[in-house]
């Protein structure tokens, strides 16, 4: 074999594999993503000297300014957000391979410029750049970029790979993703597609993985046999903040569980890939996502509850409700908080109801999944004087503190044989030196580099819009008044109609 | 740092009883405040001189995120026969409301030359079991290291700092036979490894790696060995089979035969370079193709020419650790394992005869 068809040989020990030199495109350059993360992403991976060998960043938007302002503007976002703090040298050396490009998306000469600049830093450096254009502009620009892409050539290219990264949301209804998808599709192939969801960037998302899979004690417990329930929760203590005019087009289903919500439930579910390559990863968790099956207008009333959030406390502060929030609608039928009921209708997960709940303004932050055990069959305890076996239940928390908890029931120190729970913890912060990089830095080179494992695929926001659309389409039926909770408190009573007899809401 | 409130004392003591102190100090932070968490990731034993104890707990106090659960450091005394211990225990931070901090242990000893040979008496009371063992000995002590090595799993060298090239490599051989290696030396050159596996990296110019023959590299006067390192790399990545190197004029020169043609090797002292380890590689291939990198602002400057004169010059970007840096790095490489190093070392040893 040629050595240039073998595996590089140099590369064996290196925790940084080498990345085809990169031209990265942001359309929405100066927007608040970029800002805040996109840009000091870039700068952190430059830092770290993780960024390809060359490297080239063209910026694309509106605003009518020139290379030198945007580069300040750059060195300004960077210096505010960047994780690590700025290394002069090291900044001003990655400014100086940015450049701008004005104008407005419908407008060819945008595209006709963008293709000038890509090929001049080819010229220059004597090769060709691999070209990754990352959309982080508003949806409704998507399909007209991706066709002015392809309109002007920048599709594809001989001799390098040309990617498109797609923020999120990736359509804001299955009607909206079905147009989408193949508008996408008829420009570029699937793999060079790349949805991103920033969620699956973090690692507290992908050690769900490694706990499932690297661990021999769990895989035998992981079934309708021996899990009752499970309880997914993402709550966030803070309201929408200045974000009016998006949260009320979106809403929580959307904004939530449309899309990281519905991962957390496909990692935990999914079975075991053959391999982790990104197509054997996302097969399984498809599978997953077709064996919930979709509500149906009956349906829907028995598995979702929506809620809007009332004027309360929070952090020991007076804080108004949804619709008193600065931009929201006064008649707004947006929800703050959805609670669904899902069922995973396949072999192992067949009767084990999986509740999501999200919201804004409830009483903390924390994202988490609760997998609630079958109690024990026979208790041979006394249960006076004690709370008495409870059900062993594994807590997997994301945010705050990354860790996993399992409560055991255990006797109480005395002459009586008396059981009460205790926690045992395991945090990962504890076990790690490694500071955890931001899921931006991660999903990016992951995009350079070519691998989509942790980015969805066609099939799969498709499958996760079958399950949340019904939802959203029986709502908009609906005309009464929201059902209410008080800020600061852990959602609305409503959401206990949801579960079953005996079972009840995790404390937030 | 913050003190997370635990502090114990006591002179002339024994490893039983600084044990049972720093239990009951670990014990008291639980009750005191549940949102201390201690950190369980690794162990640290370090050898330095009395007299260098407090610049050795300024470096490891630098390193950055890197910092090891329970560093136990070990501070030799000519003529001392007793230990005297302190048993720190330090937080991250303040905790905030609803999340934890991380807390670790400082145990310093202060111990005599009498106690080296048998320091795993000592030490092995005190560390937390279940977790790696790093060993770290920058003031010498072989001695010392030598009697840890039943309870660690990994020494921490830094080549750079033996008598000589040779002496280096033999003791690192030496360890490695037993434990995990990691050199400073070795991490120091990991961009400049990153950055040429990337050079060759593209099909059109991995061919190249088959025509390689010539290789000089430019090293801090006292950096030789991290020149060697450089180039066993190569040779045992790309299958050369390296011949002993010769001094000249206070250049080392060397062969390696490797399957296509004979690659020649030089190692250049740099005297400019303040900082230890490599100043610059430069790569040829016999189809005239011409790599080159040296340090620069901002990374590593890269220059390319190929076989028609075009000179292609550009920036690896990446900012410089410093010798902290380096040193967290290598307590974080102690629960990594890197495979290319032992094989580097079988062809250091041959090019050091």
């Amino acid at each position: 074999m040629a050595i240039a068809e073998q595996v590089n040989p140099l590369v064996e020990g290196l925790e940084r594999l080498p990345v085809h030199p990169t031209t990265l495109a942001i359309f929405g350059g100066t927007g608040d993503l970029a800002h805040r993360k996109l840009l000091p992403a870039v700068y952190n991976l430059a830092h770290e000297g993780a960024l390809p060998e060359r490297f080239n960043l063209i910026a694309i938007a509106r605003s009518d300014i020139a290379h030198d302002d945007y580069r300040s503007m750059a060195r300004e976002s960077i210096s505010q957000y960047s994780r690590t703090p700025p290394d002069e040298q090291v900044l001003s050396k990655l400014l100086e391979q940015v450049r701008y490009v004005p104008g407005s998306f419908d407008d060819d000469s945008v595209y006709a410029r963008l293709g000038e600049e890509l090929k001049q830093f080819d010229d220059e450096a004597g090769i060709v750049f691999n070209r990754v254009f990352y959309l982080s502009t508003a949806p409704e620009f998507f399909p007209l970029i991706v066709s002015k892409l392809g309109e002007h050539g920048l599709s594809d290219h001989d001799d390098a790979e040309v990617r498109v990264v797609i923020e999120k949301p990736f359509g804001t209804s299955l009607a909206e993703l079905r147009e989408l998808n193949p508008q996408v599709l008829s420009v570029f192939d699937e793999k060079q597609v790349f949805r991103i969801d920033h969620y699956l960037g973090k690692e507290t998302v992908q050690n769900m993985l490694a706990f499932r899979f690297a661990n021999g004690l769990f895989e035998p417990i992981w079934n309708r046999n021996y899990i009752d329930y499970v309880q997914i929760t993402a709550a966030e203590d803070v309201g929408i903040g200045r974000r009016a005019g998006y949260y009320d087009q979106s809403g929580a289903l959307r904004d939530l569980v449309q899309n990281h919500m519905l991962q957390l439930l496909t990692l935990l579910c999914m079975e075991p890939p053959v391999t982790f390559s990104a197509d054997d990863v996302r097969d399984e968790k498809v599978k997953v996502l077709h064996a919930i099956h979709p509500p149906t207008d009956e349906t829907v009333p028995n598995i979702a509850v929506r809620a809007q959030y009332t004027a309360g406390m929070a952090e020991g502060k007076d804080v108004p409700g949804y619709l008193e929030e600065e931009g929201v609608p006064d008649d707004s039928h947006t929800e703050t908080y959805v609670a669904l009921r899902l069922e995973v209708d396949n072999w192992r997960w067949a009767g084990v109801p999986i509740y999501l709940r999200t919201g804004k303004r409830l009483a903390r932050k924390i994202t988490e999944i609760a997998v609630q055990l079958k109690p024990v069959p026979h208790l041979a305890f006394q249960a006076e004087g004690s709370v008495g076996v409870q059900p062993n239940q594994l807590i997997m928390t994301m945010q705050p503190n990354e860790g996993v908890s399992l409560s055991l029931g255990a006797k109480i120190p005395g002459t009586r044989m008396r059981i009460r729970p205790v926690n045992m913890e395991f945090l990962y912060g504890t076990a790690f030196l490694s500071q955890s990089p931001e899921a931006y830095e991660r999903l990016i080179m992951d995009a350079m580099r070519g691998d989509a494992t942790l980015f969805t695929r066609d099939d799969e926001v498709e499958a996760q819009w079958r399950i949340c659309d019904p939802i959203l389409q029986e709502w908009s039926h609906e005309d009464g008044p929201l059902p209410t909770y008080p800020a600061g408190s852990a959602g609305p009573e409503e959401a206990n109609r949801l579960l079953s007899e005996g079972q009840r809401w995790r404390a937030i | 740092m913050v003190d997370a409130g635990g502090v114990w004392s006591e002179q002339d003591t024994t490893p039983g009883v600084i044990e049972e102190a720093l239990r009951q100090l670990l014990r008291e932070q639980e009750a005191r405040d549940a949102a201390y968490a201690p950190s369980r990731v690794l162990n640290l034993v370090a050898i330095v001189d009395r007299e260098w104890r407090g610049e050795i707990l300024n470096r490891l106090e630098r390193v950055g995120r890197y910092h090891p659960s329970r560093t136990i450091l070990c501070a030799v005394e000519s003529g001392r026969r007793t230990i005297d211990a302190t048993v720190v225990i330090t937080a991250d931070s303040q905790a905030r409301p609803g999340e934890f901090s991380l807390t670790r242990e400082r145990l310093v000893l202060d111990l005599g030359p009498r106690h080296l040979e048998s320091l795993d008496t000592i030490v092995d009371p005190l560390v937390v079991s279940d977790i790696a063992t790093l060993v770290w000995s920058p003031h010498g002590h072989p001695e010392a290291v030598d009697a840890l090595l039943g309870i660690s799993q990994v020494v921490l060298v830094d080549s750079v700092n033996e008598p000589d090239p040779a002496s280096a490599v033999a003791r690192a051989v030496q360890l490695a036979e037993r434990v995990y290696v990691v050199d400073l030396a070795w991490l120091r050159s990991t961009p400049w490894r990153e950055r040429v596996a990337a050079t060759f990296d593209p099909p059109q110019w991995r061919p190249e790696l088959a025509r390689i023959d010539s290789v000089t590299v430019r090293h801090r006067p006292d950096s030789c060995i991290a020149g060697v390192l450089f180039c066993g790399w190569l040779s045992s990545r790309l299958g050369w089979q390296p011949g002993p190197l010769v001094s000249a004029n206070g250049t080392l020169l060397g062969r390696a035969h490797g399957r296509r043609q004979d690659v020649e090797l030089r190692l250049v002292p740099h005297p400019g370079q303040s900082v230890p380890g490599l100043a610059g590689i430069e790569i040829d291939t016999a189809s005239g193709m011409k790599i080159a990198l040296d340090r620069g602002p901002g990374g590593l400057t890269a220059r390319r020419s190929d076989r028609h004169g075009k000179v292609s010059t550009w920036t690896v970007l990446g900012a410089s650790r410093g010798e902290a840096g380096i040193l967290g790095e290598g307590i974080r490489q102690a629960l990594l394992r890197d495979p290319a190093y032992r094989r580097t070392l079988e062809r250091a040893s041959v090019m050091l005869g």
